[in-house]
């Protein structure tokens, strides 16, 4: 089933558009270390906020050279009382591919110092130019979407199993069980979700490594999405629970969890799916807002929201417009994300007409 | 009769649903590490008594349940405490809510009034390039996260100069007339209303052209049509009124949806509103103050789903008269 619907996306032109889209950008970030021409932490501070590298092919004479580059150097305007970024011309770096460069372990495991493109050892390569503390914003956008890109679906992972168990249990026993835990389901449903993620973090004590802090925010996602998600299953339970195959499995004496699990949950399949990559693109929403505000993922760590974070000041988003490139990106991943659900809302439902 | 009877039962209904909200809450601060009164205990224009009133009133020295029970007997009698500056929380929530409100009811009336005439237009053309071209614009819409692009308009404002950099009145509100003040707190709703628009326009546009591309496949349109109706006929007089009846449910889920989306937008464009009130209290763990815009984000969400459902049983008589 899971085939055929992977072959039905390929034929619709949007979706295959979305899926080569999405294609691209997890295979950049499974590859992080190797095409980011720098490591996540490493910074140059004579080099902050200078903006995206110049790459020539022709030099000076007008002759076609090797693709070089200038670094930035800083100096200062008395007259207009600005700091201005000129091209230091005195030395040309050559930008090099397959060549040695930071050291890093790739997947942190195997130790390379191989980058697909760098410069030499002085040279500067900022493809998009650097943030305050002078790293290169290009290779933070790589490392910051290995979070951005993996914490929805690790929430919805959490969220997913709750979820069907729940819903499961209340709509299979109904009755008292029933009211009372789906009344806490809509009690959880009556705050306001973002406020309700704001409080959550804001709940994280302080101190804790980056990758505690990424796994409790998965949870806390998990957390403001489950009881939605099993208000939905419980309405599905209920509408299988007297059907023939489960009287079959109570009259041999499957115990309730059996029937709830092995019977009636996996008749939800197909709405777990759709429900599932139509909520991807809102997990990566929720986690970029609250990496915004700064209550998601914190520095040095990089994810899209908290790289946005420096936009929220005017001279930075006026006079260095590279900042913003990690905003253009969740953008295109939500919409590629939102193209694929709508399609195989499509393909699932021949009735609906999303498109 | 009928009617009231029901709403009384569905008010009744959200008193059970707040207290759990409330405990839900209470214990999710609870459970943080912060002591609720440090930033009381370090402002030094507070003084010793109202610190010791403070902490009588919410009982931190009890077990929490104890706490809990203190806080909500205060909370019944609409005491909400102190904020850490040592103002009233509820005069703080009396300065807010109504801009949340006005922002929100804008930005719902605005993308009714053009998402449904809108929705129609794309339904009754499927499939022509004006359709698909409304596709494309609602799903990019849907796809850009609400603070990027209220930073982006941001940009714009400062850039142009066409429009107040933040907040909701300009330094010298208080000496205009009142037809400038209404000028005034337009200009400076106009880039919030805006991102709030977009994003809740290019949702109920998709809604309401799929719930009306389902009813006019059904039976009793394709009747309606085979009698000779018009056109025009078919779709505003026998169509559209269950097109629209579950969107209706969906204005509460709205409310909702705009309640979390405006608190970013609140936050990028200084406005003060709920959102960035709730968002300043937690990232000064002000406790009384996080608490008490916690339930009010509920109440009005869950007033919101209750005015929808009135709305309901108001336009669908299969609900009036049925259960």
């Amino acid at each position: 089933m899971i085939k055929d619907l992977i072959k039905q996306l390929w034929k619709d032109k949007f979706a295959r558009i979305a899926l080569v889209v999405l294609g691209i950008i997890y295979f950049a970030l499974f590859f992080a270390d190797f095409i980011a021409p720098y490591t996540k932490d490493f910074s140059d501070r004579s080099m902050a906020y200078v903006p995206p590298s110049k790459i020539f092919t022709i030099d000076e004479n007008g002759k076609l050279s090797k693709p070089y580059t200038y670094n930035y150097k800083r100096e200062f305007d008395e007259n207009n009382l600005k700091i201005i970024y000129g091209l230091d011309r005195t030395k040309k770096h050559y930008v090099k591919f397959f060549a040695q460069g930071e050291p890093y372990k790739f997947l942190g495991l195997i130790p390379m110092k191989r980058h697909f493109i760098t410069t030499d050892g002085d040279g500067r390569l900022f493809l998009l130019g650097a943030d305050i503390n002078g790293r290169d914003v290009f290779s933070r956008i790589l490392f910051g979407g290995r979070i951005s890109m993996t914490i929805g679906f690790l929430a919805l992972f959490v969220l997913f199993p709750i979820g069907l168990l729940y819903g499961g249990i209340a709509g299979y026993f109904g009755g008292k069980t029933d009211m009372i835990m789906m009344r806490f389901a809509e009690a959880v449903m009556s705050i306001p979700s973002f406020y309700l993620l704001i409080i959550l973090a804001s709940v994280l004590p302080s101190g804790m490594t980056s990758v505690q802090r990424f796994m409790l925010i998965v949870i806390i996602l998990a957390l403001i999405g489950w009881a939605g998600f099993a208000r939905v299953v419980r309405g599905m339970v209920l509408s299988v629970k007297n059907q023939e195959f489960v009287q079959a499995a109570k009259s041999i004496g499957a115990s309730h969890f059996r029937i709830i699990t092995k019977h009636i949950l996996p008749q939800t399949t197909s709405f777990v799916i759709v429900a599932m990559t139509l909520s991807v693109p809102s997990y990566i929403l929720s986690e970029s807002g609250l990496s915004f505000l700064g209550l998601g993922i914190q520095q040095p760590d990089a994810s899209w929201g908290n790289m946005l974070k420096e936009a929220q000041e005017y001279t930075n988003i006026i006079y260095r417009p590279w900042l913003l490139t990690p905003g253009f990106l969740i953008f295109v991943a939500v919409l590629a994300f939102n193209l694929i659900g709508d399609t195989i809302r499509d393909i699932l439902d021949p009735k609906s007409k999303v498109r | 009769m009928q009617i009231l009877l029901y709403i009384l039962k569905r008010i009744l209904q959200t008193i059970p649903l707040l207290i759990i909200v409330s405990l839900i809450s209470f214990f999710i601060i609870r459970l943080s590490p912060v002591d609720p009164l440090a930033e009381l205990r370090l402002n030094p224009s507070v003084s010793k008594e109202t610190l010791q009133a403070e902490t009588q009133r919410l009982g931190l020295d009890r077990p929490i349940i104890v706490q809990y029970g203190k806080w909500a007997k205060s909370f019944v009698k609409g005491d909400l405490g102190v904020t850490s500056n040592g103002e009233k929380v509820s005069t703080k929530l009396a300065e807010r809510i109504p801009n949340t409100l006005l922002l929100t009811i804008i930005v719902i009336f605005l993308s009714w009034v053009v998402g449904i005439p809108l929705g129609i237009v794309a339904a009754v053309n499927w499939k022509t390039p004006f359709d698909r071209i409304l596709t494309v614009l609602t799903s990019i819409g849907m796809a850009i996260p609400s603070f990027f692009f209220a930073v982006l308009l941001l940009i714009f404002a400062v850039k142009t100069g066409w429009f107040p950099v933040g907040g909701l009145t300009s330094s010298n509100f208080a000496d205009m007339s009142f037809s400038q003040k209404f000028l005034d707190i337009t200009h400076h709703l106009i880039l919030p209303v805006t991102v709030l628009f977009t994003l809740s326009l290019a949702g109920l546009q998709r809604q309401m052209r799929g719930n009306l591309l389902d009813v006019l496949d059904s039976d009793y349109v394709k009747f309606a049509r085979a009698k000779g109706i018009s056109e025009f006929k078919v779709i505003f007089k026998h169509a559209l009124r269950n097109a629209v009846n579950p969107l209706i449910t969906l204005l509460g889920f709205e409310f909702a949806g705009l309640l979390s989306g405006a608190a970013l937008t609140e936050y990028v464009f200084q406005y003060p509103g709920l959102g960035r009130l709730i968002l300043e209290a937690v990232l000064k763990s002000d406790i009384n103050l996080v608490m008490a815009s916690l339930m009010m984000g509920a109440v009005m969400l869950i007033a919101g789903n209750l005015i929808a459902d009135i709305l309901l049983i108001i336009t669908d008589p299969r609900i009036r008269n049925g259960s």
